[in-house]
């Protein structure tokens, strides 16, 4: 296949890729849409494996083959609550595919003695440093959303000024690796190395709340490294495939910020939730006394109720209730009420992640409300069902200034006529913070697990 | 600055504006397929890594480009498969009629 056919095949990967993406605009033709992005990678594969440069095909069945099985047996077999994981161990491979394909370009010329030109060495010290830094940074956040370690952030005195050291000395070493002519090793197997421990380091003073913003911005490091790499090698259909992936973390990162109302900056720099936390919230807690409300009393409201807005939380995930949610939510419209799903963008564990879970258990996608829509409708609820959540409800963030979520956008619970939490105990949430709507008096608290609760009200509504 | 580096910027730059402007109108709800189909397009890597495992330049080159591709292939085939597997599960609010026929069709009835 001469080369200038082979450019256009890719720009062609790179169309589908781009049709694909623009299909996610709606859940109607989103599956579409991600059949027709596979068809350009096949396309892309298929053309590289006619490339005059390869000659051998042993290696590369071996590699199809492992890393396709690997992949789908992940695909498989992950539970949903697991997306984060996945994905960002997902975010993680790509920075070592970029990491290893830009390091062999660098070993390439070294071994046969070739000078590299400045700007092929540019781009290959790029596609290692972010490479790495996905990688490992990626391992982290995995580990981290595994609850291998400990969400809590890890700081210590000086800690951005060894990252910036650290920074610097890459720098450092990438400039002299480029200047000199034919690349030494040293300095490639040194750059790594830091880089590696960059990673590490940018992460690990990260919150488990602030994950949703750096699996994203991970995900938008993948796509740059795979730009990267396409520079290294000269194509252009990686190159726009990388910034397609780079633009989607950008942005998706910011959504989760604004939802948080913190800027990029603190959550990565902010150690959010290490000290902190509980200052600005504990005085509530003194002297007040919250409502508890049986069973058998919630089901007569949500029976009689004629529009129902559910708030699931991350709770409601680890209590495995969605299911019975739904049920509920089926008894209610059954006797003529109406029920939504308020989603607080950062609901679940990654952007979008409550929403993937309500669709596994069957909950219809248009009955789920982002916040904008739904916060004008709590005021006509007759209840909100607050389900495992709790710092998305807190009306501290509008209230209180020195509360540490004060300014976040949070949904309207409080203005609904009633609100129901359903809540394992009086804990704090995930930003350690006290919430003082359950202490006002249109609340009730119905304590216990979410599953058992809920299969208590499914059974009291069948009876009203 | 070589004239095939000022290309790819120029490609680099123009279609972050496009991943821009095409990643906005996607619905919140989508957003988890939205990533894992981004890590699938970032396993387009596996383009570079073929030619490295491929190009015989040695056992170094052969064993770097293997695991660039199992990690690459990761992404792509895990990526589309799970994003497959998300976006089969989500329905409207139609289950009495989808039961009874495919959902194009209600115009005939």
């Amino acid at each position: 296949m001469s080369p200038s056919l082979q450019a256009l095949g890719y720009l062609a990967a790179a169309v589908l890729f781009i049709l694909g993406l623009k299909r996610l605009n709606s859940p109607a033709t989103a599956r579409a849409g991600n059949r027709l992005s596979s068809i350009g990678m096949l396309l892309a594969i298929a053309i590289t494996l006619v490339d005059r440069a390869v000659i051998s095909y042993t290696v590369i069945a071996a590699g199809l083959v492992v890393g396709g099985a690997l992949g789908l047996w992940m695909a498989r077999s992950v539970k949903m609550t697991s997306m984060p994981q996945m994905v960002a161990l997902l975010n993680g491979f790509g920075g070592a595919a970029s990491l290893l394909v830009g390091g062999a370009e660098l070993l390439r010329s070294h071994r046969l003695g070739q000078t590299m030109a400045v700007d092929a060495g540019v781009t290959v010290q790029l596609a290692v440093l972010i490479g790495a830094v996905t990688l490992t940074g990626s391992l982290v956040a995995f580990a981290k959303l595994q609850e291998l370690m400990s969400g809590r952030p890890i700081t210590f005195g000086g800690q951005k000024l060894v990252s910036g050291l650290i920074f610097l000395g890459i720098v450092g070493l990438a400039v002299y690796q480029v200047i000199t002519p034919v690349p030494l090793l040293w300095t490639f197997y040194t750059v790594v190395g830091l880089s590696m421990v960059l990673g590490v380091m940018l992460v690990i003073p990260i919150g488990g709340a602030d994950m949703p913003v750096v699996i994203s911005l991970l995900n938008s490091y993948s796509g740059i490294a795979a730009s990267m790499t396409g520079f290294v090698i000269g194509n252009t259909g990686l190159i726009i495939s990388g910034a397609l992936v780079g633009s989607s973390g950008i942005i998706l990162s910011q959504i989760m910020c604004k939802a948080m109302n913190r800027s990029l900056a603190n959550v990565l720099f902010g150690a959010f939730g290490a000290t902190s936390g509980a200052a600005g919230g504990a005085r509530s807690a003194e002297g007040l006394t919250v409502r508890t409300i049986s069973v058998e009393d919630a089901a007569m409201q949500l029976a009689y109720a004629r529009l129902v807005i559910v708030v699931p939380g991350y709770g409601l995930a680890v209590a495995q209730a969605q299911q019975q949610v739904r049920e509920l939510a089926e008894l209610i419209e059954k006797r003529g009420g109406d029920v939504r799903y308020a989603i607080h963008p950062v609901a679940g564990r990654m952007p979008g992640h409550m929403n993937v879970l309500l669709a596994e258990a069957n909950v219809p996608y248009d009955k789920l409300y982002d916040m904008d829509d739904i916060n004008p409708e709590f005021e006509r609820a007759d209840v909100a069902l607050v389900i495992g959540a709790n710092d998305v409800v807190n009306p501290a963030a509008r209230t209180d200034p020195s509360s540490p979520i004060y300014g976040m956008p949070i949904l309207n619970a409080d203005h609904a006529k009633s609100v129901i939490v359903m809540k394992r105990g009086m804990s704090a949430g995930f930003a350690g913070i006290e919430n003082d709507l359950f202490y006002y008096p249109q609340t009730s608290m119905l304590f216990g697990d979410a599953k058992q609760s809920l299969s208590g009200l499914i059974s009291e509504v069948k009876q009203v | 600055m070589s004239d095939a580096l000022l290309l790819g910027i120029v490609v680099f730059v123009l279609a972050t504006f496009l991943g821009a402007e095409l990643i906005g109108r996607v619905p919140p709800t989508l957003h988890t397929p939205l990533m894992s189909a981004a890590n699938a397009v970032s396993g387009i890597t596996v383009v570079g890594a073929i030619i490295i495992a491929g190009a015989g330049y040695g056992w170094i080159s052969n064993v770097i480009g293997f695991l660039a591709i199992v990690f690459a292939m990761m992404n792509v085939v895990g990526g589309y498969a799970v994003t497959d597997r998300m976006l089969e599960m989500f329905r409207r609010d139609e289950p009495a009629r989808g039961a009874a026929g495919t959902p194009g069709k209600e115009a005939g009835r």
